[in-house]
């Protein structure tokens, strides 16, 4: 092994060109200065500048989802690194593989209250999978490498790398490949056949088994064995907001999404099941309602890579450690032994009784008695027309419930969102991180108008850059959301929810201020023509205001804190769940 | 709720008491003590942490510690097969009339004086926890005026050692 002497900030652009990135999204500043300047001589990678570290950060994360890579970001100490936390706890909640990087303040300055110090470490501590402070440049390479295996290892996420900048300008003997000292980090990925034997001898012997599926089976690409373990066992499919796209939409097994919002029948099933196979999936609280009255009946098969998720909300009868395709992987095998052995499951009387929940409760929506857009209409023709080999990316609230339930996901990775964190924001970089890593591909943010005015800037990175996304943003002029819960749980007292921002701003004018073609639509019938127009500009960013009802409301709704079982298909209204027995 | 004491290997590296420190405030476990040391290797340390958790909830520390990266091992050690012991210094009032008394408190708990002014004693006293809580009874109607203790260190008992393992993943490691 030949070494090469260099600054440490040379050596961190190697060690980054070596790990394989190609992009990173980021600010230059003081403390990060010096790694800017072998950045700039760069050939291998391309710097996205933003107009906001947030913006780099959930650009990364739009970068990592689409490829599977590891995203990058980086930011300057202080403020600059501050700005990347929101993004790094959404990371962190969702599980996503990035590295954040950022400049500290020189050795001699840490712990002085120096300028632009902040404590970043510190602060990410509890939203990171892992975090390192460098402080000496011959560290660099090392970190960066190991920073990279963890991000992207194991249970994805989000590991931040602070260097001071001395460390940067350091003089150091750089080499690679260096090897990595992570002697407490060893994550399971295979599974233990015992448990999955047992799992199998399970679901042949169930009668109400489902499948529920979450986003680890689309972070470990487990999707194609996915469909046929779901063959396989004839069972019925969920999948959850962050596993859209596992199972197509369009397969006659899958029963929908679960939760808060999830379709009548994904909600029964679950609650009535007597085995849930959960892979993949945290029995999030959005998820199974109140805890004490989910799936009343269910023995559970729980299978994460992440131990610690096991059990952790609900009790596993059989606990699954594993990386979700192997374990799918083997489950095909197991279940297929007890096939052969005779053994098969019968759910005959389970799918009549699921297919009635199917058909009589499907997901549905009214055109406003006024005459007003329906915002649900606007969300399902953009799916329909734009179809299925794009990319969707949504913000966080009705319009992103509207867009998990309205558009029909066939392939894994369609939809990105923020789904642990409830990120409003995140739509327009997470777009522009797709976008990069997707050039080819649409990619359509659909995004509300509140969510939309709090990450909006990075249009002029888009329109500069040359990422020509869309942006439907859905305004109902109100953070529509929490008007709906005031509608249901407040008295309808609209307290600070009243954006105005059918009037200021002027999304178009706003649009085609950042270099963007801003479009404008408020009526049904010309909701194709708006969408097709935006489909066929595609040397500059789109965003189209559509002007919709502000009263419409999503539904179904497990109230928070309440029981699946107190799901409403609309207002005081509620399933008759032995309907179709 | 029930104590558990938990012996953590940890690689030795700034920031990690922070850490394991945040893991427990975040996710809401309770530590009744901490004690934090460097092992016969320079790479290791090692923390016992007692916890007041009931067993499903120490199932979550456990798995949520081993999360964290810089954590080599985690062993419960059961009170039955490990010494666990605790260190307590305590500044007694002893003035004429009352020191022999004192002094016959020191004598029983096999506890030392380590300090003696005119007014006051300093007792150092080690043993596990029901012990020390005895002798810190006694002292009581004395006048306790200062008391420091330590958080509790424990070892397994037997030949066996539980660093040795670990010790070999980080010379693989390294």
């Amino acid at each position: 092994m030949t070494t090469e002497q260099m600054t440490g900030a040379e050596a961190l652009i190697r060690a980054l060109e070596n790990v394989g990135v190609d992009t990173v999204f980021g600010i230059p500043g003081g403390a990060i200065l010096p790694a800017y300047d072998p950045l700039y001589d760069s050939k291998k990678l391309r710097h996205i500048l933003v107009r906001h570290e947030q913006g780099a950060g959930h650009a990364a994360q739009g970068y990592a989802m689409v490829t599977g890579k590891v995203g990058v970001c980086m930011a300057t100490s202080g403020p600059g690194a501050t700005n990347l936390v929101t993004a790094i706890s959404d990371a962190y909640m969702d599980s996503v593989p990035i590295v954040a990087i950022t400049g500290q303040v020189a050795t001699p300055l840490i712990g002085t209250d120096g300028f632009q110090e902040a404590d970043i470490s510190g602060i990410t501590m509890p939203i990171t999978k892992h975090n390192f402070l460098v402080t000496r440049g011959d560290e660099i390479a090392r970190t960066i490498a190991e920073a990279f295996h963890i991000a992207s290892t194991g249970r994805p996420g989000p590991v931040l790398v602070d260097i001071a900048k001395d460390a940067l300008q350091a003089t150091v003997e750089f080499s690679w490949p260096v090897p990595l000292q992570l002697p407490g980090y060893r994550p399971v990925t295979r599974p233990h056949s015992k448990q999955v034997r047992e799992a199998a001898r399970l679901i042949v012997q169930a009668k109400r088994p489902v499948l529920y599926v979450g986003g680890g089976v689309l972070k470990a690409k487990a999707s194609a064995e996915l469909k046929v373990l779901a063959e396989l066992t004839g069972a019925p499919v969920v999948t959850t907001l962050m596993a859209k796209g596992a199972l197509p939409d369009s397969h006659p097994l899958h029963m929908g999404m679960p939760g808060m919002h999830g379709s009548v029948g994904a909600v029964g099933a679950l609650q009535r099941s007597d085995l849930l196979v959960a892979i993949g999936t945290r029995f999030d609280d959005r998820v199974t309602g109140q805890l004490s009255t989910f799936a009343p009946e269910a023995k559970v098969v729980h299978a994460d890579i992440d131990p610690a998720e096991i059990s952790k909300n609900r009790h596993a009868d059989v606990p699954i450690v594993g990386d979700a395709r192997e374990v799918i992987a083997d489950l095909i095998v197991a279940v297929q032994a007890e096939h052969e052995a005779g053994n098969r499951g019968d759910y005959e009387d389970w799918w009549r009784q699921l297919r009635a929940w199917r058909e009589t409760y499907p997901l549905g929506y009214d055109h406003p008695a006024d005459g007003s857009l329906s915002p649900q209409y606007v969300i399902e023709r953009i799916g329909k027309m734009v179809g299925p080999d794009a990319y969707y990316v949504a913000g966080v609230g009705q319009h992103q419930m509207w867009a998990a339930q309205f558009i029909k996901y066939e392939r894994p990775g369609a939809f990105l969102n923020s789904g642990g964190a409830g990120t409003m924001g995140y739509a327009v970089p997470a777009a522009m991180g797709a976008k990069v890593a997707a050039p080819d591909a649409q990619v359509w943010a659909i995004d509300g108008d509140g969510c939309f005015q709090m990450t909006n800037q990075e249009l002029a990175t888009c329109a500069i850059e040359g990422i020509p996304i869309k942006v439907a943003v859905i305004n109902n002029g109100n953070l529509g959301m929490v008007r709906q819960w005031q509608t249901l749980f407040y008295n309808e007292r609209y307290s600070h929810t009243n954006l105005h921002s059918r009037r200021i701003p002027d999304f178009v004018k706003l649009a085609e201020a950042y270099g963007c073609v801003g479009l404008r639509c408020d009526r049904a019938e010309d909701v194709d023509a708006t969408i097709a127009k935006a489909m066929e500009i595609d040397d500059a960013p789109v965003v189209i205001d559509f002007i919709v009802h502000h009263d419409a409301m999503v539904w179904p709704m497990v109230a928070a804190g309440t029981s699946n079982d107190d799901i409403k298909i609309a207002r005081d209204m509620a399933p008759d769940w032995e309907n179709g027995d | 709720m029930s104590l558990h004491t938990l012996s953590v290997l940890v690689e030795n590296k700034p920031g990690i008491l922070a850490r394991v420190a945040s893991l427990f405030s975040r996710r809401g476990f309770n530590i009744e003590s901490l004690a934090v040391g460097t092992t016969e290797h320079p790479d290791i340390s090692r923390m016992t942490i007692v916890v007041n958790v009931e067993e499903l909830p120490l199932e979550q520390v456990t798995k949520q510690l081993n999360k964290l990266i810089n954590v080599l091992k985690i062993v419960e050690l059961e009170p039955s097969s490990s010494v666990q012991r605790e260190l307590v210094l305590v500044k007694v009032r002893a003035d004429a009339e009352t020191r022999s008394q004192v002094l016959e408190t020191v004598q029983l708990f096999r506890a030392k004086v380590v300090d003696v002014a005119p007014e006051a004693v300093t007792i150092e006293a080690t043993g596990n926890r029901d012990k020390l809580d005895a002798l810190i009874r006694v002292l009581e109607p004395f006048g306790i005026k200062e008391l420091v203790q330590s958080g509790m260190v424990a070892i397994g008992r037997g030949a066996r050692s539980i660093t040795d393992r670990s010790l070999r993943a980080l010379e693989r490691s390294a």
